[in-house]
């Protein structure tokens, strides 16, 4: 539908716009709501986007369908006095903490506060429940903080089909909680970030380990290394405004060095790994016709569903680590060797810096340690916390010279660095095993699902790249059901891919997602090789230590193992 | 299974007729209420204490309708609510099927079973002690005669109380089911004409036009439609639903198939609250019934119509009276409600076209079937045509279910048909639908119960409660007690009905604690108007009807407990204080042994005192004086 719509006495043109919020919006207009997110169903319940008509009726912008000829105020006074007690009711309910709250600068309601002058609150404020569910290894829910928008449980269950969350308890006494109450680490919950992605506010937070991390630098015995996954630059790029990734990641690893890091390597160089390992065992399967259709295995969010709710696929996963799990593997065990290093008591300590907080949980995993035990990676901090540390030492990112990172594990090819975008990790698999490095602009763009079909050596092979959970859901359903058949499907949590991931900076809205899409294509095409099986890197280490992809030295390190879980509590079944 | 399946319209006559006899051969109909006010007084024991009573003296009851074999032809059955709940349990005995000739008896207990088997049921003789007497001492043998039964006009009650609910015959007996058949027998577009000619409006408290609603769903192309009844009675003092539920689940039925008809729907869906298992039981029943004679099913009376229902019991959210909510609710999700539009009718339940309806509107549709538009608008006024059943509860001598033609005066609703004001007390006001209405005052009593008479004194018709207060309530304590209820009910979902009603609440049970203050009743104000303009729906919107009513007429009262710190009404414990009037006190210290705080103290045959700092106004030691000395 299409029309015009009086917004405030001027003729506002809409064309595909579904809401009249988004007329409205489109339009330049923020009514500071704090319930509605353009991917998610509206919702209707922070009453923020109230506006009246001339026939003085009022209506929630974000519920009604824009239509020809409709006449209406975004700020009549009777509007205000909802929009400013709405806020008034809100701020009587949430502590006072804006100084040190994580979200500052961020917040939609101390934003929206702030608009609307709400400088009086005539209601007491209620005893802090100081119950924070900070038990798992990914993210902190304070429901102190929480305004009851619901975002978080529609992300959950709309987006990601996962429902880990809902609303628990009637009237004042509503909260957000996961069934029976438990904390996120004992329920479904996937990791994925995603409901603090949509978070108006600090009510869910990246489990901040940034604290680890300044102990481990000053720990004199811990040789500190840090790697840095594809996403984060295009995060590091838009929070500094520097112009590309490369640059961003060579100030950054300045920064790095100046806090006392002592490597700094890119997980691109891993990503380069990992096509050789998954290529080859594809090519493998393909081969032998077995465990297909073949899934990635990059995403921690993914494999946690998988073992949820399709255990029956857990087979078809690709065996091989993520680039963070086999980056850190391979530091744990052959850095000192590669580079001459005698450690004496000195401990390797392994930082990842991911767009992602599911990747804290990856760490976690009780197959990713090494043969002492030790967890291979040791920290993850998310693209939100290592700007938190970054801000903490005073750096200003876009003024920093530039220094490279280091070597031997950090060149890479456009192969590795487009794993960051839903379709990348397909892209650098056909051009591996397909094209020789060629752009595979099929596999690009942020649509939920992605359909392409190649051939090899005379076999069909049929590629889906699918992003998003839920929309993951609904292809395996269909894959079990019959109704469609795959060689190799790409899963990515996340809509559009790791940049939209759950520890990137917010907004992060489809609208910034698009951008970052964009910063990850341009280091591809900045970077000198395209095609993973050309990085001299990664061939050395086969030479020096592997032998082959797929090797049993490989398979040591480099793969891993999944297990069924329970599909109420989200712990492994055999446990 | 049935002795007899309904197969054509002539199967539902034969039917009608064979009971008709079957009822008019029986010697006496005895008709005990079982409905919840006179269940909770005790007649369940007295149903068994009778069936006992009647065995050990040799009187013969029927069987079954049809049982021809048993020498008195006596009828022994339960009925749903007979109306005048305060005096129950009710049993009714009616000789030789007329009820005109009935003898209606009150306050039955087990201790009066044998007399009125012995004197009234095997001798005929009226047992004076159990008839009903009204204020002024004057019984009545026949509660035809009662004035609160005379007042009223029975259409959706009719059979409530008069049939045994858990037998489908004797619906169909008195004409049940003829109105389905006159609808199967025109069109959809005549059935929906009908009902929109009859001016009938949704009883549930919306009042929206049932025939334009009907319409909207009918037009809908999608081939999957529902009828949804909406039993989530909630308000507080309200039971009308139930007792038609309970009482006529047939008439609800036959309703819900007619609108089925007219929409081009299959499938009817039932809410009800799990709290009413007595109407769960009788709906369940109802349809098992209605299935075995073929009244639901496929091919219903030979027209081709299929239809099914089904019962989802609610777990007593207020809230899901919402019929959004009610719609999530029985899609097995939280219920929240949505906005709207899209109205149900446009995309109900599981996406699909739906219409809901109120219990009491569906049970007017089989009426308005079988008699015709004209007929129903014979009751009622201009804009609200038909009965209108009420539930009267609060200071009131008759406490009970009603039913009057809508535009009654609300004052012959009080005085003629519920006696009046508990112990000759002066009205104050009357709380009109529920926690979503509004506080009537007294001086307002002659308002006509249509829609807009009692929306523009502030209140609304609402589902029909009737809470009546004396001059012993206090106005701001009924508003607090409407609030606490509406706060614990709201979903949770939108701001101003989550956290406004629980801001209002605070600010009441602060004033009648004795601490409000200057500014509370401007911010009361304040909150009520952005809770009714911005909540999401209508338990939002109506949440501060009760504040603003009472703000409205009894201002001064609010004003009172602030500025004076005095409760006018005496009712709010804060501003008590209890104090032992010396000159009446002979000493006994039987107050201060029982006060739990020791807050008495004094010398033996001398007057005492009460340390009010210390007493925490639990008026035991009123109770227990024997003198009268003690006061507040």
């Amino acid at each position: 539908m299409s029309g015009t719509i009086i917004i405030n006495n001027q003729p506002v043109a809409f064309d595909k716009e579904k809401s009249l919020l988004e007329v409205i919006t489109n339009a330049g207009i923020d009514l500071h709501t704090l319930c509605y997110n353009k991917q998610l169903a509206p919702f209707g319940a922070c009453r923020m986007c109230i506006v009246e008509n001339e026939k003085g009726m009022l209506m929630t912008a974000c519920t009604t369908a824009p239509a020809d000829g409709m006449n209406i105020k975004t700020h009549t006074p009777r509007v205000n006095r909802i929009r400013k007690m709405a806020l008034e009711l809100v701020l009587g309910n949430h502590p006072s903490e804006c100084q040190t709250c994580d979200k500052s600068g961020h917040c939609r309601l101390q934003d929206a506060a702030n608009a609307y002058g709400v400088d009086k609150i005539r209601f007491k404020k209620p005893e802090k429940d100081p119950k924070v569910d900070n038990l798992g290894p990914s993210l902190i829910r304070d429901n102190n903080k929480c305004v009851l928008c619901g975002n978080c449980v529609r992300v959950c269950e709309e987006i990601q089909g996962v429902k880990a969350i809902n609303f628990a308890g009637r009237g004042s006494n509503s909260k957000i909680a996961c069934a029976f109450d438990v904390p996120l680490s004992e329920s479904t919950c996937i990791n994925c970030g995603q409901c603090l992605a949509v978070c108006p506010t600090g009510a869910i937070t990246p489990l901040d380990q940034t604290w680890k991390v300044k102990e481990a630098i000053a720990d004199e015995n811990k040789l500190v290394v840090f790697q840095f996954a594809p996403s984060v630059r295009a995060a590091l790029t838009e929070e500094y405004g520097i112009e590309n990734a490369p640059k961003a990641m060579a100030k950054a690893t300045t920064a790095l060095k100046m806090m006392g890091v002592d490597y700094v390597f890119d997980t691109n160089w891993s990503a380069d790994l990992t096509i050789w390992e998954e290529a080859t065992e594809f090519l493998g399967r393909v081969a032998k016709g077995e465990r297909l259709p073949l899934f990635t295995s990059c995403c921690p969010a993914w494999i946690k569903y998988c073992e949820e709710f399709y255990p029956e696929f857990l087979n078809n996963l690709s065996t091989c680590k993520s680039p963070q799990g086999m980056l850190s593997a391979y530091v744990k065990k052959y850095l000192a060797d590669d580079l001459n290093l005698d450690l004496g008591d000195k401990k390797i300590f392994m930082v990842s810096v991911m767009p992602c907080t599911a990747k804290k949980y990856e760490a976690s995993r009780k197959q990713l340690v090494t043969k002492d035990g030790e967890p291979e990676t040791d920290v993850v901090l998310t693209s939100q916390e290592i700007i938190k540390l970054f801000r903490e030492y005073g750096f200003n990112l876009a003024d920093l010279a530039e220094t490279p990172m280091d070597n031997p594990l950090s060149q890479h090819t456009g192969g590795g660095v487009i794993f960051g975008v839903s379709g990348g990790v397909a892209e650098a698999v056909v051009r591996y095993a397909f094209n020789d490095g060629a752009v595979v602009e099929a596999c690009r763009g942020t649509q939920e699902l992605k359909e392409i079909d190649l051939d090899y050596k005379g076999i069909p092979v049929k590629v889906a790249i699918v992003n998003g959970m839920d929309n993951a859901g609904k292809l395996l359903d269909a894959i079990k059901s019959g109704e469609k058949e795959y060689t190799i499907i790409e899963v990515m949590c996340c809509r559009g891919g790791c940049i939209g991931g759950g520890g990137q900076p917010v907004p992060n809205e489809m609208a910034q997602r698009e951008l970052r899409k964009d910063t990850i294509y341009d280091a591809d095409y900045l970077a000198a090789l395209k095609n993973p099986a050309d990085n001299p890197d990664v061939k050395a280490i086969y030479e020096r230590h592997l032998g082959e992809p797929n090797s049993h030295a490989a398979h040591e390190i480099l793969h891993t193992s999944y297990e069924p879980r329970d599909k109420v509590t989200g712990q492994w079944s055999k446990d | 299974m049935a002795d007899f399946k309904i197969n054509i319209v002539a199967d539902l006559e034969s039917l009608k007729d064979k009971v008709s006899a079957a009822r008019a051969a029986e010697k006496i109909r005895i008709s005990l209420c079982m409905g919840n006010g006179c269940l909770a007084a005790g007649a369940g024991e007295v149903y068994d204490a009778l069936k006992e009573s009647l065995e050990k003296h040799g009187v013969a009851t029927k069987s079954d309708l049809f049982d021809e074999g048993v020498k008195d032809n006596i009828n022994y059955t339960h009925t749903g609510c007979q109306g005048m709940c305060q005096h129950g349990p009710l049993l009714q005995i009616d000789p030789e099927n007329n009820s005109d000739k009935g003898i209606t008896y009150m306050k039955v207990t087990v201790d009066d079973v044998d007399e009125i088997v012995e004197k009234t049921i095997m001798n005929g003789e009226v047992i004076e002690r159990l008839l009903h007497k009204d204020a002024n001492g004057v019984s009545y043998k026949n509660y035809k005669d009662i004035p609160f039964y005379q007042l009223q006009t029975f259409v959706t009650m009719k059979d409530c109380g008069r049939i045994n609910p858990h037998d489908i015959r004797e619906y169909i007996g008195i004409g049940g089911y003829l109105g389905l058949a006159n609808a199967l027998k025109s069109t959809p577009a005549d059935v929906i004409k009908t009902m929109t000619d009859s001016g009938l409006k949704g009883r549930g408290g919306g009042g929206f036009p049932t025939g334009v609603k009907w319409n909207f769903c009918a037009k809908e192309t999608a081939p999957k439609k529902y009828v949804v009844c909406n039993g989530d009675e909630g308000d507080p003092g309200a039971f009308m639903d139930d007792a038609i539920m309970d009482g006529s689940p047939q008439s609800i039925l036959e309703g819900m198939r007619i609108a089925g008809f007219a929409i081009g729907a299959d499938e009817g869906w039932i809410y009800v609250r799990a709290e009413y298992p007595h109407a769960v039981k009788s709906l369940g029943k109802a349809i098992e019934e209605a299935r075995e004679y073929g009244l639901l099913g496929d091919n219903i009376l030979g027209s081709g119509m299929k239809f099914d229902i089904h019962i989802k019991e609610g777990a007593g959210a207020f809230v899901c009276g919402e019929e959004t909510a009610l719609l999530a609710s029985i899609e097995g999700k939280r219920g929240m409600p949505r906005p709207k539009p899209p109205f149900p009718a446009h995309s109900g339940l599981f996406g699909k076209p739906t219409i809901i309806n109120n219990v009491e509107t569906f049970a007017n549709v089989p009426k308005i079937m079988l008699l015709g538009a004209d007929v129903f608008k014979q009751n009622g006024v201009e804009g609200s045509y038909g009965t209108k059943t009420f539930s009267i509860t609060g200071d009131i001598v008759n406490s009970g279910l009603i039913e009057v033609p809508m535009g009654t005066k609300m004052s012959d609703i009080v005085y003629k048909i519920g006696g009046g004001v508990l112990n000759n007390a002066k009205l104050k006001a009357v709380q009109v639908g529920g926690p979503s209405g509004g506080c009537v005052p007294a001086d307002k009593a002659d308002v006509s119960m249509d829609y807009d008479s009692v929306k523009a004194v502030g209140a609304i018709v609402g589902s029909g409660g009737l809470v009546v207060m004396s001059e012993t309530a206090c106005m701001v304590d009924v508003a607090k007690y409407f609030m606490t209820f509406t706060q614990s009910e709201s979903c949770g979902k939108c701001t101003m009905c989550r956290e406004g009603t629980k801001r209002m609440l605070e600010i009441l049970t602060k004033i009648c604690d004795g601490r409000g203050e200057d500014g509370d009743i401007e911010t009361l104000e304040e909150l009520a108007k952005a809770v009714s303009d911005g909540s999401l729906c209508a338990l939002g919107k109506t949440a501060p009807n009760p504040v603003l009513s009472t703000l409205r007429y009894f201002r001064s009262e609010y004003e009172a407990h602030i500025y004076d710190k005095k409760c006018p009404a005496g009712k709010c414990t804060a501003f008590k204080k209890y104090h032992i009037i010396p000159d009446k006190c002979k000493g006994c210290s039987a107050c201060a042994r029982k006060c739990p705080v020791g807050a008495i103290s004094g010398e033996l045959k001398k007057p005492f005192v009460i340390d009010s700092e210390k007493c925490i106004k639990c008026g035991v030691c009123a109770a227990t004086c024997k003198f009268g000395a003690i006061e507040f």
